[in-house]
């Protein structure tokens, strides 16, 4: 019944990629300096493919919408990277990477995949030392790791709490040394607005310069889309502001499958929702929970006294907290996996015991002062000091969290006012990741040929939930290390091709779609500004398809969003003109997007009529309140083809087979 | 959490249309801020105010909202990121300030960053001098040595990462009387210096970017430190003498 082919390849698991490698079509280095291709989007994904393709010859064109590469949202991913290097001897290997990712998605990806995910992480460690970026580093000058949830090794790879920064300047600075040589041309404050489609393949793309609104026409052989997830179609979410869903819906629209859209990753440690006129959530990073116990009152009374601001939450005595996690999962703890975490805090909030004066009273502590003692205690032992005061243990603990995660618990102050080495931090789940996107297969190819997605913005690895430290290695693996060798295979049926030209009916019809949708928008002098329109839609995707799906909400949901839609194009303002910088023209169109991909995000909920990972649906659920799955009627990616209106996409389902890896229970208990 | 009481402010906002318009301070009255918002958050508030009411809002650079990627730029009351330390624009918050304030917002100001519009300014000059040097050539095949083959003393280790952490902002830039670029372009020289991957280029790469910042229009050291004061990210000026050391010793045997 699927017309889809995931062309992953026969063979053992431990050997599809070596073999598919050695067995692909090769482009030479004289033929490649003739073809080209386009990356949209700079972040871990798009940078390291740009650079790779850019080194391997081809003519790259890269496109952002910031003013300069360097600025993608992979910036700010704070924790690590995960590798399977085994440094520790703590008994790591490539195959227990892979069956952690495997299981921490629920079983809802593709073994083949996930397994090559794996297989390459050891070579980005290498990659990235060699291009000089400052991992965290031992006495020994060896490299340090630590652990993150979901998984019982050490095996995250770290820069403070600045990982994704400095990952991100590698690939950044493996970009500028293309740049410099002319092999890539950098085109910043751009956005891709269209893909073209010639004969049935990608060949070029239409952008706007952002700067003075000129709509251009670019071609190429292929077009590579790395433009990350769609997390803001929550409005409020750990995303940039920029951070949009555009290329990838746009790219939906002319053919690209777009699967499993509900499978969103709410993570559990995110700064509270302050207020109605905030716009972003901050995340605090998973690593926090290394040293951070989180926990909630035990007495109702004591919570609403924390949160009426009577009780200090350092006065509660030590029998009369709850450390949830702690109790409910006894052998993973604090560090279960982010949707399990999540459900956790939503339930002790939704029972009364949130410790936020908020509206919805929604939050939870996650309290430093343990692992201040125990660090306390063995640095005054590392030094020497006999009977150490309480004080002395206070500092020296201090020092060493400092040491660690100063740099979050420095932003931390600074958004709440509150110092998290002398009270606990107040944290609650939000909006961060997206595992659903872009359908692609083995090769990452979409089902349009010669239009790949790479990143946050495919489907491909993550399954139903993405363990913490994995979204960097799943970037740069694509970037670096798979698309740059898939590729080849496709583009060796272009050596002769020559240039696209432009000048073509099918660029002509896409510009021509594009200009008229912003000469609609700049024109359409609306009541409501788009901000207005997209903290509704937001506030429906929070309520209804959030962390816990209803049929009942999900159906309202789709109903709500269509009619948003409508009000959106009848009474949306956007002021200022076409053909200048237009910050408001540039959000009106991510808005547009994301209230069709609202839609379909619901649909997508209300169809799979399980639980698993991110997508958690009340319906289904184990007496303990787990996330119930149906191994034998939801075992399948769901990928939507685009037939006009959101309500009307086909769905195409892949089956996936797990030949390596039995389908159980995930339990972390 | 401070006073929940909210402020009542002044705000002077540079306004410019594009970059050859001519440009001039706008007074915008601000009622009833909540100190918990975020400094953007208040400019958020001001600019829907302005689309309702048919005007067009102020445009400013601003992204992650975290304080790491480095797009938030904005002088305010005559500080790049404004007043408090180790803080970009986006974390700022509006407790900082006192009922009554008047405060005065305006684009970074160097002759290297013109201005776009409004509070945008134009940074790609920064970008043009890592693309002189600011890399290790080495290719991103992945076959590499092992990551550990090479220990590095943990002291380097954390310099080369302290002096890696700066997020391009330019507030270096728009700090330093001459609109120095020394302390953005020490800490790219100073992260490969320290690190035995950076040896091989060190000197065409110290002197590449140093000649690269010249010729973008970026002014000369003085060594005055207020490069330091206002990075937001507290890069230190030592980089800037062990720039200054990298170059000599490269010039003298180049």
């Amino acid at each position: 019944m699927s017309n889809l082919n995931s062309k992953i390849p026969a063979g053992s698991l431990k050997d599809k990629w070596t073999d598919y490698k050695n067995n692909i079509r090769l482009v030479n280095p004289a033929n490649k300096r003739n073809i080209d291709v386009i990356v949209v989007g700079t972040g871990l994904a798009g940078g390291s493919a740009a650079a790779t393709l850019a080194e391997l010859g081809y003519n790259v064109k890269a496109f952002c919408y910031q003013d300069s590469p360097r600025r993608a949202h992979s910036i700010a991913a704070q924790g690590g990277i995960n590798a399977a290097k085994n440094y520790q001897g703590d008994g790591d290997s490539t195959y227990r990477l892979f069956y952690d990712t495997i299981k921490g998605g629920d079983y809802r990806s593709r073994e083949a995949n996930v397994y090559r995910l794996a297989e390459v992480s050891a070579n980005i460690i290498d990659q990235c030392v060699a291009q000089g970026v400052p991992f965290a580093r031992d006495y020994g000058g060896l490299l340090d790791n630590r652990s993150f949830g979901g998984v019982l090794v050490s095996r995250t790879f770290y820069a403070k709490g600045q990982t994704g920064q400095q990952l991100l300047l590698g690939a950044y600075s493996a970009m500028n040394r293309q740049i410099a040589k002319g092999k890539i041309e950098m085109f910043n404050r751009h956005e891709m607005l269209d893909v073209v489609i010639i004969d049935g393949k990608a060949r070029g793309i239409i952008a706007r310069n952002l700067v003075t609104g000129e709509i251009q026409r670019h071609s190429a052989h292929a077009v590579v889309i790395a433009s990350g997830g769609y997390g803001n179609v929550f409005f409020l979410s750990t995303n940039a502001m920029g951070s949009n869903a555009t290329a990838a819906w746009k790219i939906h629209k002319k053919g690209a499958y777009f699967a499993n859209p509900c499978y969103t990753q709410i993570h559990p440690t995110c700064i509270p929702v302050h207020g109605t006129q905030q716009s972003k959530l901050t995340l605090m990073s998973e690593s926090l929970r290394n040293d951070g116990r989180i926990w909630v009152p035990k007495k109702l009374e004591d919570a609403k006294a924390v949160r009426e601001g009577k009780l200090r939450p350092v006065d509660i005595k030590e029998e009369d907290r709850d450390y949830y996690l702690e109790r409910r999962y006894p052998s993973f703890g604090n560090l279960v996996p982010r949707d399990v975490a999540s459900r956790a805090a939503k339930e002790r909030c939704d029972a009364g015991f949130g410790i936020v004066n908020n509206d919805t009273k929604e939050g939870v502590f996650l309290d430093f002062a343990s692992a201040i003692q125990r660090y306390g205690k063995e640095q005054a032992h590392i030094k020497g000091i006999h009977n150490p005061s309480k004080e002395e243990i206070i500092a020296l603990g201090e020092k060493v969290i400092e040491s660690k995660y100063g740099n979050l618990f420095d932003m931390y102050t600074q958004i709440t006012a509150e110092n998290p080495y002398k009270t606990p931090m107040k944290i609650y789940p939000a909006v961060h990741y997206t595992m659903g996107g872009t359908w692609v297969d083995y090769n990452l190819m979409t089902t349009v040929p010669g239009l790949y997605s790479i990143g946050e913005s495919n489907f491909s690895d993550h399954g139903a939930n993405r363990l913490g430290a994995s979204a960097l290695m799943q970037g740069l693996a694509d970037g670096y290390f798979v698309l740059p060798y898939t590729i080849g295979d496709y583009l060796a049926d272009d050596i002769r091709t020559g240039k696209i030209p432009t000048n073509t009916p099918e660029f002509e019809e896409a510009e021509k779609g594009v200009k008229d949708t912003i000469h609609k928008l700049v024109n359409n002098k609306g009541k409501h500004s788009v901000d207005y329109f997209h903290k509704k839609l937001g506030l429906i995707m929070w309520n209804k398809v959030g962390m816990a799906r209803t049929p009942e909400g999900l159906k309202e949901a789709i109903t709500e969003i269509a009619a948003l839609r409508e009000e959106f194009w009848k009474d949306v303002r956007v002021p200022g003109d076409a053909d200048e910088l237009n910050q408001e023209l540039e959000k009106a169109g991510r808005v547009a997007d994301f209230l069709e991909l609202g839609e379909l995000f619901a649909r997508d909920a209300l169809e799979r009529n399980e639980s698993c990972g991110g997508h958690f649906r009340e319906d289904f659920r184990t007496e303990d309140g787990e996330a119930k799955r149906d191994d034998e009627n939801y075992t399948y990616v769901a990928a939507w083809e685009y037939t006009g209106k959101p309500s009307e996409a086909i769905l195409h389902k892949e089956d996936l087979v797990f030949e390596n890896v039995e389908l159980k229970t995930r339990s972390y208990k | 959490m401070s006073t929940e009481k909210g402020l009542n402010i002044t705000l002077k906002v540079w306004r410019q249309k594009n970059a050859q318009a001519k440009g001039q301070l706008d007074t915008y009255e601000m009622k009833d801020v909540s100190p918990n918002n975020s400094f953007l958050e208040m400019l958020d508030i001001l600019n829907d105010d302005l689309i309702n009411q048919g005007d067009n809002p102020v445009a400013f650079d601003h992204d992650c909202r975290e304080g790491i990627c480095g797009a938030c730029s904005l002088h305010i009351n005559g500080e790049p990121h404004g007043p408090g330390r180790n803080v970009t624009t986006c974390q700022l918050h509006m407790r900082e300030f006192q009922d009554g304030e008047t405060i005065y917002i305006e684009p970074f100001r160097a002759k290297a960053f013109p201005v776009i519009k409004d509070l945008i300014v134009d940074r790609s000059a920064l970008d043009r001098i890592q693309h002189a040097g600011g890399y290790i050539s080495v290719n991103t095949s992945g076959n590499t040595q092992d990551a550990n083959a090479i220990p590095i003393e943990k002291e380097n280790a954390d310099k080369a990462f302290d002096a890696a952490t700066c997020i391009g902002c330019g507030a270096c830039v728009a700090a330093c009387k001459n609109a120095s670029a020394s302390l953005f372009v020490s800490a790219k020289v100073s992260q490969f210096a320290l690190l035995p991957q950076g040896q091989v280029e060190a000197k065409d790469r110290v002197l590449n970017m140093v000649k690269q910042a010249e010729a973008e229009g970026f002014g000369p050291c003085s060594n005055t430190g207020a490069c330091e004061i206002e990075c937001p990210k507290g890069i230190s000026i030592e980089n800037i003498a062990r720039m200054n050391r990298e170059f000599l010793s490269a010039s003298l045997t180049k």
